[in-house]
């Protein structure tokens, strides 16, 4: 097998041609090393993937994913659509669980404890992640009841604990100033990118350890995308945060690290910095500067 | 292109053949002759809905409606007075022609021969049961020598023989004489009543178009003429001539019915709470009785346990012997407030006249309405309509269902009604639920839908007879066995009640709601279970929380659609607990309050009935239409309910989605 490394990156169309063989061996099914940047070694990981695989039904859907996530930073998964950057992102509050025939191996730890281990539950481990998905589901409810849903479900019924969650979490999402006047209002007579912030302060809501993002961006319009990229650079530092994009630019602008997928396995994965201005792969190269993908 | 453009541009003209060609071209590939089809499908659809709701009431908004009062005068000399009730056209035999007089003969004839041999008749409702054993009189226009409307005939309701129409002769009230029981003599108090009448007739004095009669047995006598050997039970005050008499109606008329009412009352609900004690005190003896037989059974009739048994047995015969005797105290008291009503009552008498000339004298509880139908202004017939649809919704029947009020019907259709929706709601969510969110997919569960589906297509009559074999004979028969064996052999809930009934709407309308339930759970967004999911709810809690009332307005639907479903089944009903006149509503004021086992009216049954098993088919016939209408009026009401609490969820859930 050819590895290829940083330097050939820009010497030209024979190279690349050459280097091409990766994403093709990697499409054949063949195992391809994930090519790791060694400013990941120095983060302390909130969580850690050893050799993780995924099957729907018979299909595998990731490869052999080993991976860490760092504590309090930001971290982008890219590449192009169904590289299993959202099974990955589900797999880590087992969100995958609901679907029919899946299968798993290889483990995913966050601190030491296992995730996929048979005795923890499910319930349990959801309720330390926050998760904001692709398109804002607000609950048919009100914007009160939706922002404390995470707690109402644990039984929570102080009204002043309550309250104190609803207006952090809110001004979390830095949502407090546009609604507390209607916080009896349905969620659902929201804007959009209010919507998607409401959901944003209900994954904060019960203090996470870290935040899941499945394109939090991709239904909204520019300005909106704007007011979630400054939260983003808010919550950094405060919370672990593992967002899915589609964006070159989301990812550039808001990630402290960048993993890039495709086809189920990790292909390289690095500082953001590094990934978009000198990936060590030709593909990663290929692909942040919008040559295929 | 090219040709168009020209053709536009330099304003030549235009080829109306070419372009005609390829618009009908256009016209098939836009699918303009299915659109055709589907608008002649609608239409049909909407004719046949609007056509019956139209029809039904035309035919049932009428039928209360007070028309005047026609006096026919026939060649052959009969005389008929009534109200049309409807016409048509027929072929009189010729030997009906011959019987008439030379004159109108040749009349007949002129009106055959312009109407190609088609005579037109008229269905008279002539009432008067009692003298003529007719409700009815067809009554061809050639046969008719005189027709008039008499300013004076008045249309009669009646309690009992239908209605009478007739002239009012007098107005009679009468004052009772004291019967002076303390006297033994018969002599004696003969004379002393007799005195009681002359004082009674002097109070009275003398008014115009009055006179005074002294009743004595048959005979009413003016007092000079009165012999001195005579009873005189009453003194009759008479006001001679229609107006008169009418006027004294009218006067008098509202106590008495209001006495009417309190009669009815006594009889209705004091007697029922007198016989409801009674049956309980009753039913205790009897239970004491059962419990000692059964001791003796297991342990003997020696037993500590049997002689335990049998001194309570006595104690609750001793308990039902002083009930008994308070009842029978309590029933005579009740017994002699009636009789003290119905002989006030029986002081007030209306004479009339039938059009044949028969004298009749009517008493005034005897009326429940009465108007002179010739005579009526505009607010007069509206006020009737208005008092006659008040007793339609709001009396009991009477007269086998042919007069007065729906009231227990419609009451029974609706307490049915909101029993199965109770009923048939909670068990199909669920059922739903479980199908949808917890099963597995997989050919089983898909059986089981199938299988549900089909239960939908099931001929209603057949729950029915389940409902029949299973509910009452089965499930009723063991309550009784456990709960009620006292009463047997007469069953309690083991013979058709309301409850087995909503039970077997229940079942019928249960493939309905969880067909609608599933769907309506189908239609929540994944996405908002995920979120619920995301943040750590468990399955139930996110089915609670967020699928259900989601999902609410759904399953609204599918309980619309089983209450119109449910509301107006009839068959099964047959079998299950509908009868034709209800003694008591499933819901009163005795304890328990409700009944679910009793049998109730309905108002499809209640149709039925009418149209087709009462004697007077004619006189029934528009009642079925009125009757219809209402069963619409009630479902579409029951439905509009629904529907308004349905929009109010959808307005909650679904705004402002983008």
């Amino acid at each position: 097998m050819n590895l290829t490394i940083a330097e050939d990156v820009g010497t030209g169309p024979a190279a690349r041609r050459e280097n091409g063989g990766r994403l093709a061996a990697v499409a054949r099914g063949e195992t391809v090393p994930a090519e790791v940047h060694d400013a990941l070694a120095r983060e302390t990981p909130a969580l850690t993937i050893q050799r993780f695989n995924l099957w729907y039904g018979d299909a595998q859907a990731l490869h052999d994913i080993s991976m860490i996530v760092p504590r309090g930073k930001v971290t982008a998964l890219v590449g192009p659509s169904g590289c299993g950057k959202s099974t990955l992102l589900r797999s880590v509050n087992r969100l995958n669980d609901l679907v029919d025939g899946v299968r798993i191996e290889g483990s995913m730890r966050i601190g030491d404890r296992e995730i996929y281990d048979r005795a923890v539950d499910a319930i349990e481990l959801r309720k330390r992640m926050g998760m904001v998905f692709q398109k804002s589901n607000p609950f048919p409810m009100s914007i009160y009841e939706n922002v404390v849903y995470p707690l109402r479900i644990d039984g929570e019924r102080n009204r002043r604990v309550l309250d104190e969650v609803c207006e952090r979490s809110l001004r979390g999402a830095a949502l407090w100033d546009e609604v507390k006047d209607r916080l009896q209002d349905s969620a659902l007579g929201l804007s959009g990118g209010q919507q998607q912030r409401l959901c944003i302060a209900r994954a904060i809501a019960a203090e996470p350890e870290m935040l899941l993002m499945d394109e939090p961006c991709s239904a909204l319009d520019p300005i909106a995308t704007n007011k979630i990229e400054d939260l983003i650079d808010q919550l950094r530092g405060a919370y672990t945060i593992l967002i899915v994009t589609h964006n070159m630019q989301q990812a550039a602008r808001t990630s402290d690290f960048t993993a890039f997928m495709y086809l189920g396995r990790l292909i390289e994965y690095g500082p953001t910095e590094a990934i978009f201005q000198k990936p060590r792969l030709i593909e990663t190269y290929d692909y942040v500067t919008g040559r295929f993908g | 292109m090219s040709e168009s453009s020209t053709n536009s541009g330099g304003g030549a003209p235009r080829r109306p053949g070419g372009r005609l060609g390829r618009d009908s071209a256009a016209l098939l590939a836009h699918g303009e002759p299915a659109v055709w089809l589907m608008g002649v499908g609608l239409v049909l659809a909407l004719a046949m809905v609007l056509g019956l709701l139209g029809f039904v009431f035309w035919q049932g908004i009428g039928t209360l409606w007070p028309t005047p009062a026609t006096r026919v005068t026939l060649h052959r000399g009969a005389v008929y007075l009534g109200e049309v009730a409807r016409d048509d056209r027929f072929q009189p035999a010729e030997a009906v022609i011959e019987a008439l007089p030379p004159s109108a003969i040749e009349r007949a004839r002129a009106e055959l021969d312009a109407n190609e041999g088609w005579a037109h008749r008229r269905l008279i409702r002539t009432g008067n049961y009692e003298l003529t054993g007719e409700h009815f009189q067809w009554v061809s226009d050639f046969e008719i020598a005189q027709e008039e409307r008499p300013p004076w005939a008045l249309v009669i309701e009646r309690l009992t023989w239908g209605r009478f129409y007739g002239e009012p002769t007098a107005f009679q009230l009468l004052h009772y004489t004291d019967e002076f029981a303390e006297t033994s003599d018969p002599a004696e108090r003969r004379r002393l009543r007799l005195e009681h009448a002359r004082r009674i007739a002097a109070e009275l004095g003398e008014a115009p178009g009055r006179t005074i009669r002294f009743v004595a047995g048959p005979r009413w006598v003016a007092p000079e003429e009165v012999s001195p050997n005579a009873t005189v039970a009453a003194v009759a005050e008479i006001w001679e001539g229609p107006a008169a008499a009418w006027a004294q109606f009218l006067r008098h008329h509202g106590a008495v019915r209001g006495r009417w009412e309190e009669r009815r009352r006594l009889e209705k609900y004091d007697t029922g709470r007198i016989n409801h004690r009674k049956e309980k005190a009753r039913l205790a003896l009897r239970r004491r009785e059962i419990a000692l037989e059964r001791i003796e059974m297991k342990s003997g009739a020696e037993s500590p346990a049997a002689a335990r048994a049998r001194a309570a047995l006595e104690l609750a015969r001793a308990e039902y012997g002083k009930t008994d005797r308070e009842t029978e105290a309590e029933f005579l008291a009740v017994r002699s407030k009636i009789a003290d009503l119905n002989r006030e009552n029986a002081r007030f008498r209306l004479a009339l006249v039938t059009a044949d000339g028969r004298n009749k004298v009517i008493e005034l509880a005897d009326i429940v309405r009465a108007y002179p139908a010739n005579q009526l202004t505009w607010r007069q017939r509206l006020a009737i309509y208005g008092s006659r649809w008040r007793e339609f919704l709001l009396d009991d029947p009477r007269e086998a269902n042919m007069e007065g009020g729906v009231f227990p019907a419609i009451f029974g259709t609706v307490v049915m009604t909101l029993i199965m929706s109770l009923m048939v709601v909670p068990f199909g969510v669920l059922a739903a639920l479980y199908l949808r969110e917890y099963a597995k997919a997989g050919p089983l569960i898909s059986s089981v839908r199938i299988a549900v589906n089909n239960l939908a297509g099931v001929p209603s009559i057949v729950f029915g007879v389940f409902g029949l074999g299973f509910f009452s004979y089965f499930v009723g028969r063991g309550i009784d066995e456990l709960f009620f064996a006292e009463k047997l052999p007469s069953p309690t809930y083991g013979t058709g009640g309301i409850l087995w009934a909503s039970l077997t709407l229940a079942l019928l309308t249960l493939p309905v709601v969880i067909v609608a339930t599933e769907e309506a759970l189908a239609a929540v967004p994944g996405s908002m279970r995920e979120g619920s999911y995301a943040c750590g709810a468990s399955k139930w809690q996110t089915i609670r929380r967020i699928v259900l009332p989601r999902a609410m307005p759904g399953i609204m639907t599918g309980m619309i659609l089983a209450m119109a479903r449910g509301a107006g089944e009839v068959a099964p009903l047959m079998l299950v607990g509908a009868v034709k006149l209800a003694p008591e509503l499933p819901v009163d004021g005795i304890f328990p309050y409700l009944h679910p086992e009793r049998s109730f009216m309905h108002l499809g049954f209640h149709i039925y009935d009418l149209g087709f098993q009462s004697q007077n088919s004619e006189a029934a016939k528009p009642m079925v239409f009125t009757t219809t209408l209402l069963l619409i009026a009630i479902i579409a009401a029951l439905n509009i309910t629904a529907i308004v609490v349905r929009s109010r969820l959808r307005r909650r859930f679904q705004t402002g989605v983008f």
